[in-house]
């Protein structure tokens, strides 16, 4: 379970999240949309603990603050965040990069780590299911990937770290029809009781294949309509231009005389 | 001692003895180099060339070692260098004389010289008269170098002949006296391969002193190779110069990783004296505490035709301080030049500096020639992806400083020199033995 509470979030002095309440429960999935720039991916790297930012307000995950914890161990306890812009980083191989990551999380859950053999048995098998040749995994991360193979290494990621919280940011933007099954396939495979899911996303069509239990917009840092995939539909055809003007119409500070 | 009359006074008394004494040329060559030097003193920052380095101290220092056991210590240094490394050839120069007991020369193919510098004067004096230098040549530390220089290698390829395997050149320094005075050669004739290594070491509670010059002749279409990994003490001083010439169609590559010493100044230069030469300057140093390194490089297209491909990184730390000249010179005839340099330092804390300095002097139109260099810190937002993954920050910071170092040592082609090259880096970045995984 997810709860953020009040969350605002600012860099070097601009208002970037403002007052923005969300409760995720476990099982469950949530898609968030809105428009460029309302600030989805700042709430998604706040959740994931960049820093930088000045933050305030709540965040309950699995009754501990997360915001108290520094961002390699929010990861070791099972938080996962796909970058819309995975982070190119030359000089380390994928292979490498991709097995300090899984022993970093089994060491924290007190598994024996995999050692060469048996990461590559597993990272083979999982880089079948994404569509990625082997060839990826002696490159360095993400340099000189494509768009779209920079996403299947972000679903790969997921899929070895089985998170107990996904968010999913724009995965699904600049992917090919097969690569968004495929990444829709990785959601759904870790789809389960314990498990939450966040996915930000632009389109409707992903939705179709991950179909979430709740859609949200947020517009200019807050949460301004929830509702279930109708609303998705919805904003499909009419855009988010109404929102706003509900929102005006509607002053802030509701029930504050 | 260090200081000029000094060192005067030593050549005094002891270029009678001087291996290659008796050959008239070089006697008056090295009575004609230590006038030079006497003349021109330490260089000092009122240099153009030394603007960032001053010898100035060097006057004053005292090089002296306290007594140990110096087989024992140059053999237990050995076998750590050799750990793991291929058989291939091994010169062992223990204070800068040939230690043969030490040495492995191997097998090598006809038509291929591999013998200390003290052995060729002996047997071979003619072959080196031609190559080995003038007292007016390079900085006052290499006329230094020609006067009281008595030992190194002298490798020497007959045309057409390969040496597959790397030759590596040990130099154990500070074992029983501060000071070491190194001359090599490597000359290879029309279609020559050879690939050079120069390994520096040092005793970690010696201050001392190392003067060396490595001269490289690279026939018609043969293949250099130099790489040289140098890893003196903390204290140590490390004044160097490598010169090379290439001839049409031939390679050079110059590795230098420069990890170690006090105060380390390497003079690289080729001249390209033929069409279609190429050259690769590839660098790579690491300096903390208060080490300074300073390469200063040279590059001269003289021919059409040709390419360079420099490429310098450092890691700086503590006040540390790097310095990188780049000097690029295309004569006016030297058309169709491609000339690439690029010098990029990460700065691992506030009170390190870098330096980077391109020089072009280019005569003619028809060429290509691009150059930049940065200076920047850690990769804020790859550190918090690798973050976000589970790496700790600590192990995360130190995996972004290997990987910028890892792009140098990408390439060095030969996987045995890189993967010692990589261990050698490791063990100077903090955390570094912890990504041995890395390979
Ligand atoms: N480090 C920063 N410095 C300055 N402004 C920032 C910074 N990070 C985010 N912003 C600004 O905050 C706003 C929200 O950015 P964010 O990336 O969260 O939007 P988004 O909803 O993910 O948009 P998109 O749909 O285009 O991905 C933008 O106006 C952005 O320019
Ligand atoms: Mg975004």
């Amino acid at each position: 379970m997810l709860k953020i509470k009040d969350l605002h979030v600012s860099v070097e002095g601009r208002k970037i999240l403002d007052g923005l309440d969300l409760e995720v429960p476990s099982g469950e999935v949530h898609a968030i949309m809105g428009p460029n720039g309302s600030g989805k991916s700042t709430l998604a790297q706040v959740l994931a603990g960049r820093e930088g930012f000045e933050v305030s307000g709540a965040v309950e995950w699995d009754g501990v603050d997360l915001l108290s914890l520094p961002a390699e161990e929010r990861a070791r306890r099972g938080l996962f965040l796909a970058f819309q812009y995975p982070v190119e980083i030359p000089g380390v191989s994928n292979a490498y990069f991709l097995r300090s990551a899984v022993n970093a999380v089994r060491r924290y859950r007190g598994e024996k780590e995999l050692d060469a053999m048996d990461f590559l048995k597993r990272v083979k098998a999982e880089m079948q299911t994404v569509g990625m040749s082997e060839e990826f995994l002696y490159r360095s991360v993400n340099e000189g990937f494509s768009g779209g193979e920079k996403k299947r290494n972000e679903v790969l990621q997921m899929a070895l770290l089985e998170p107990k919280l996904a968010i999913l940011d724009e995965t699904d933007s600049g992917l090919d029809i097969d690569a968004l099954r495929i990444v829709a396939d990785g959601v759904n495979r870790l789809r389960s009781p314990e498990r939450s899911m966040i996915v930000i996303t632009h389109y409707q069509r992903l939705l179709d294949y991950i179909v979430p239990d709740r859609v949200h917009v947020l517009s200019r840092g807050r949460i301004v309509r929830s509702g279930d995939r109708e609303l998705a539909l919805e904003l499909e055809k009419r855009g988010y231009g109404w929102l706003e003007e509900e929102r005006r119409k509607e002053p802030r500070g509701v029930g504050q005389r | 001692m260090s200081a000029v009359q000094g060192w005067v006074d030593t050549f005094r008394a002891e270029a009678q003895r001087l291996p290659g004494a008796k050959l008239p040329w070089l006697a008056g060559a090295r009575a004609r180099a230590i006038e030079r030097f006497a003349a021109l003193g330490w260089p000092t920052n009122k240099l153009e060339k030394w603007r960032h380095t001053s010898l100035a101290l060097l006057a004053q220092q005292e090089f002296a070692v306290p007594p140990v056991d110096r087989v024992d210590l140059a053999a237990g240094a050995l076998a750590q260098l050799r750990q793991g490394a291929e058989a291939g050839h091994w010169l062992v120069f223990i204070d800068g004389q040939f230690a043969p007991g030490l040495s492995d020369i191997g097998t090598l193919p006809a038509g291929a010289c591999v013998d200390s510098l003290a052995g060729a004067l002996a047997q071979r004096p003619e072959r080196l008269e031609a190559v080995y230098g003038d007292a007016e040549e390079g900085e006052s530390p290499a006329a230094l170098n020609l006067a009281l220089a008595g030992d190194g290698a002298y490798i020497e390829l007959a045309r057409g002949v390969a040496i597959e395997a790397p030759i590596h050149l040990v130099f154990v320094g500070g074992v029983s006296k501060g000071t070491q005075l190194v001359r090599n050669f490597i000359v290879a004739d029309d279609g020559a391969q050879v690939t050079v290594v120069e390994h520096y070491i040092g005793r970690d509670d010696a201050t001392s002193f190392t003067n060396t010059v490595t001269r490289v002749r690279a026939g018609r279409d043969a293949r250099v190779t130099h790489l040289k990994l140098q890893q003196e003490s903390a204290q140590a001083f490390h004044l160097a110069a490598l010169d090379a010439v290439q001839a049409r169609g031939a390679y050079f590559a110059s590795h230098s990783l420069a990890f170690g010493a006090r105060l380390a100044r390497n003079d690289i230069s080729s001249r390209l004296e033929g069409e279609g030469g190429e050259a690769l300057l590839n660098g790579l140093y690491h300096v903390d505490g208060k080490r300074h390194v300073d390469h200063y490089t040279r590059l001269d297209h003289n021919s059409p035709r040709c390419t360079s491909r420099e490429l310098y990184r450092g890691i700086l730390d503590g006040t540390g301080r790097g310095v990188f000249t780049g000097r690029i010179y295309v004569a006016p005839g030297a058309v169709k030049t491609d000339a690439e340099q690029r010098s990029d330092s990460l700065l691992l804390s506030a009170g390190a500096e870098s330096d980077a300095r391109p020089e072009l002097e280019i005569y003619n139109d028809d060429v290509k020639c691009a150059h930049g260099s940065t200076v920047g810190q850690i990769d804020e937002t790859g550190l918090f992806y690798l973050r976000s993954r589970g790496l700790d920050e600590q192990h995360a910071r130190n995996l972004l400083v290997y990987a910028f170092a890892a792009e140098v040592l990408a390439r060095i082609g030969e996987r045995s020199l890189r993967s010692s090259a990589a261990a050698a880096i490791r063990a100077r970045i903090p955390g570094g033995q912890l990504l041995e995984a890395l390979a």
